[in-house]
């Protein structure tokens, strides 16, 4: 048995404990807004914190996250800097990679609360937006930051 | 828009769509919308309760350009209601709305007018119900954010209350009806966000990838790895073993032509995702490959290149080109090729179905609820009235959502299964398994006067069409794929000739973002820039005197076969004074005439026009010493004509840019053995953040002409002007794409 924290809720999991974190969420918790997008850690779709780190939850089994705390989009509820940035600059298209990126880009401010456009580059590279909004996603996050565009 | 104009275009869809775009007064039948049940509903887009809430139904899908959010906005904004009271609510396939099929850049250019009768013939009736109750003339009361307010008395009543009075009265002659100037305007063009920005900034918005039915199962499909291989034996006890697994499903393969059928293969029917999927690798499935098991795009590509040295049919002509050759100072000739391109949307084609007492619900991520309809009718075997095809959110579309074999296969399951089934292809499945963009060869051949002019060009365009979609035989190009800046190419040219050579097909071919405007604007603009080279001429310069003086172009004395969108030519007329001005503005802007020669920096330019659009691009290249290349900055200018929600018209733009990149610098899909090579984001490459332009900048010109496209008409420029650019920074012309392929240093 797997027990996990999932949004500050305790969770136990009896299934395989090889099945990826995203399938969990999605299919077991029905907490869809980590996305399936390559199922490889190529895309970052399916971005998540474990234990305040951006992992893929793609490539994150069930035994990997035991006794670990596991944050997802619907944990920032709203009110995190960047969801009000990203509203701001109204940067989603279709939308479905932006959880992925909103994540990515947090944990990014957890460590580098002022990034530079490297930063930046460095941090955000492993999530794919198809629409193209990257333009906006680094203007939101320098919003975020409080950093000058 | 004026309002003559208005009733251009009514009288013009009204041809279109006879089969009715606009139904005043339809009746709800099985399957109403809320809209349809409000105590007011005056049209079916739009419906009023009495609570004041407004309905407004978006019929068209909402896969990033903000559609489903403009279209409701236009309406909201002629009935002027509060868009704080306004629900919009995504329409089920029905033809009733008229086309649904949000594809082609044209749910601005084709509803705008529709909404805005829908919004005056609502607030029109809501006037007239309130100058009733108050017996004063109608023209004294004035629709007021969700009111209907007359300013002598000083009385007021809100939408609600005059609702069901308002449905009692006769639904106003569309002639009769006024609409709101300009200026007056709340919602248009005043960057309203998208109905769905917040949920899908929590999180909450639902994607066909998050669709559910109670009781469901979810299924993963292997089908067979060459195009038209038939499935041969398959052993599914391993398969069956894993924990989770309840069936193991056989869908038959199609009959060619293929249309929008599903491929047909074996299915593996879990509890969950992840049990299909584990599942689905334990499968052991032999394929008997049929004669698509040679194809090798490599080969081919070399074929396509080779049918473009001979002579093919004539699909334009204008003067005589042989007799300009032969007259001419000076040849340049130049063969340009372009890959097959998958669509790789973010969110893989997802949909789920429930087949039940001869009917099937379905929520998916389509394109095109209608086609859904016929597509699941089809495969069933039942009336498309017995499809209930309710549309998600699409983790993106680019044409590949369009084709609904995804949705077939989840009924068909079904049906098979008695249960609701969930199909949801993996990324190898969606690589592998797509409607690509066709690959092209092409060869120009320009002869020039002395002054590096030129006097006779042809332009011989060779790909596999995406008419073999609907017959499997075709060998030419449809009307479409030739008409997409190919053969109205508006070049001042005295001789001038377009051939299509023939090429049979190996794959699905299908339309992506931008269609064959993309491989022709890529030789057409890069062959352009080769002359201008050659001449010793600015390029900028240099296209605008091939383009020639401001003119609307007759189409048929310059042997343009028509075609342009199926619009007509008084409506959005080949109109090159506005190709100039956005070819003006992008120099201006982007600083062309002084731009910096530093090391390893290029700019390139190409101007574009399609889906009624035009469009300029300047691209600012820099190649570093290992050949890397980045984009400091990209400039594009728009006309697009009328627009109607100013920042999601500038977002396409914004997404277009690197839409262009992934195509210019690195996505390709090849077949070997007829199997395609790429799987995954891996190896099928789409341009990231630090690849993307690191700043796009876009011109958007204040036009009062007709809205055309915004969708799809930024990326076909964009691909020429990278390889300009890259001409500029190296001295390398690259003529094949994707650029990656080529060594720059």
């Amino acid at each position: 048995m797997v027990q996990l924290k999932v949004n500050g809720v305790t969770r136990k999991f009896e299934g395989d404990p090889e099945m990826p974190l995203l399938w969990y969420l999605r299919d077991s918790l029905e907490m869809t807004g980590t996305k399936y997008g390559c199922g490889m850690g190529l895309c970052g779709a399916c971005t998540v914190h474990v234990d305040g780190k951006a992992v893929r939850s793609c490539q994150t089994t069930m035994a990997n996250a035991a006794g670990k705390s596991v944050v997802t989009i619907e944990g920032l509820k709203g009110q995190h800097p960047l969801q009000k940035a990203w509203m701001a600059a109204s940067v989603p298209q279709c939308g479905y990679c932006q959880s992925g990126q909103i994540m990515q880009a947090a944990a990014l401010l957890k460590e580098k609360s002022k990034p530079t456009d490297k930063d930046i580059d460095e941090a955000m590279q492993g999530n794919i937006c198809r629409c193209g909004t990257y333009g906006r996603i680094r203007t939101a996050i320098k919003t975020a930051a409080g950093v000058k565009a | 828009m004026s309002t003559m104009k208005v009733m251009e275009r009514r009288a013009f869809l009204k041809y279109t769509f006879s089969a009715g775009a606009l139904i005043l007064g339809t009746h709800v039948e099985a399957w109403a919308s809320d809209a349809d049940n409000a105590a007011f509903h005056p049209d079916v887009f739009v419906g009023i309760q009495p609570t004041g809430e407004v309905i407004i139904v978006a019929h068209r899908s909402e896969m990033g350009t903000g559609s489903k959010s403009t279209l409701p906005m236009v309406v909201a904004d002629e009935l002027d209601a509060d868009w704080k009271k306004v629900r919009v609510e995504q329409a089920i396939g029905d033809e009733k709305y008229g086309s649904q099929n949000t594809d082609g850049s044209c749910s601005i250019r084709d509803f705008v007018a529709i909404m805005k009768i829908a919004g005056a013939t609502a607030r029109t009736m809501l006037e007239t119900a309130a100058a009733q109750k108050w017996n004063v003339p109608a023209s004294e009361c004035k629709a007021q954010l969700g009111f209907i307010v007359h300013a002598k008395s000083g009385k007021k009543a809100g939408f609600g209350e005059l609702a069901a009075a308002a449905a009692k009265l006769p639904v106003p002659d569309k002639a009769t009806l006024k609409f709101k100037p300009e200026s007056e305007y709340r919602y248009i063009n005043k960057n309203v966000p998208m109905v769905d920005q917040q949920d899908i900034i929590e999180g909450k918005g639902v994607f066909g990838m998050d669709a559910k039915m109670p009781g469901m199962l979810v299924a993963s499909i292997e089908h067979s790895p060459v195009y038209g291989g038939k499935l041969g034996s398959f052993d599914a006890a391993e398969a069956k073993k894993v924990a989770g697994v309840r069936d193991v499903i056989v869908l038959d393969a199609f009959k060619p032509p293929h249309n929008f059928q599903p491929l047909g293969g074996v299915a593996v029917l879990a509890d969950h995702t992840w049990a299909a999927l584990q599942g689905r690798k334990k499968l052991k499935v032999e394929w008997d490959l049929g004669p698509n098991a040679s194809y090798d795009s490599d080969r081919y590509s070399e074929s396509l290149l080779a049918t473009a040295k001979k002579p093919g049919k004539v699909v334009r002509n204008h003067g005589d080109v042989e007799a300009g050759f032969a007259s001419a100072a000076k040849i340049h000739e130049a063969s340009y090729s372009t890959p097959l391109l998958s669509h790789a949307p973010m969110e893989t084609p997802a949909a789920v179905a429930e087949f039940k007492d001869g009917k099937v619900v379905c929520h998916a991520a389509t394109q095109n609820p209608q086609a859904v309809q016929e597509t699941v009718a089809g495969a069933l075997g039942i009336d498309k009235k017995n499809v209930i095809c309710h549309v998600t959110l699409l983790g993106g579309g680019f044409g590949r959502k369009s084709k609904p074999d995804y949705v077939a296969e989840a009924a068909l399951l079904s049906k098979k299964v008695g249960k609701p089934v969930k199909v949801v292809w993996s990324r190898e499945d969606d690589i592998r398994n797509d409607f690509y963009h066709s690959t092209a060869g092409m060869y120009m051949k320009a002869g020039l006067d002395a002054s590096g002019k030129p006097t006779s060009w042809l332009h011989r365009s060779v790909f596999p069409s995406i008419g073999t979609t609907f017959d499997d035989k075709a060998e030419y190009g449809m009307d479409l794929e030739m008409g997409m800046g190919w053969n109205d190419l508006p070049f001042d040219i005295p001789n001038h000739r377009a051939e299509n050579g023939p090429a049979k097909n190996h794959i699905r071919i299908g339309w992506l973002r931008a269609v064959a405007n993309i491989y022709h604007a890529f030789a057409i603009h890069s062959f352009t820039d080769e002359l201008a080279h050659l001449a010793g001429k600015d390029p900028i310069e240099y296209t605008l005197g091939l383009i020639g003086p401001g003119r609307k172009i007759e189409m048929t004395p310059v042997g343009m076969p028509y075609w342009n969108h199926n619009q007509k030519q008084s409506d959005f007329p080949v109109d090159t004074a506005r190709l100039r001005n956005v070819i003006d503005l992008v120099a201006n802007k982007s600083g062309w005439a002084n731009r910096k020669t530093e090391k390893g920096h290029g700019w390139g330019f190409a101007a574009h026009r399609s889906f009624l659009t035009y469009v300029a691009v300047v691209t600012e290249v820099k190649v570093d010493g290992a050949g890397r290349v980045t984009i400091p900055n990209m400039h594009i200018a728009v006309d697009a004509g009328q627009t109607y929600n100013h920042d999601r018209v500038l977002a396409q733009f914004e997404g277009a840019s690197v839409f262009g990149t992934s195509i210019a610098m690195m996505s390709e899909i090849s077949v070997k053995d007829g199997k395609v090579q790429q799987s995954n984001f891996h190896n099928y490459r789409v341009a990231r953040l630090p690849e993307a332009p690191m700043k796009t900048h876009i011109h958007l010109v204040p036009s009062k002409e007709l809205a055309a496209g915004v969708g799809e008409p930024g990326v076909p420029p964009v691909p020429p002007s990278i390889a300009n650019a890259i001409f500029a920074a190296t001295g390398k012309r690259v003529r094949d794409l994707p650029l990656r392929n080529t060594k720059l240093v």
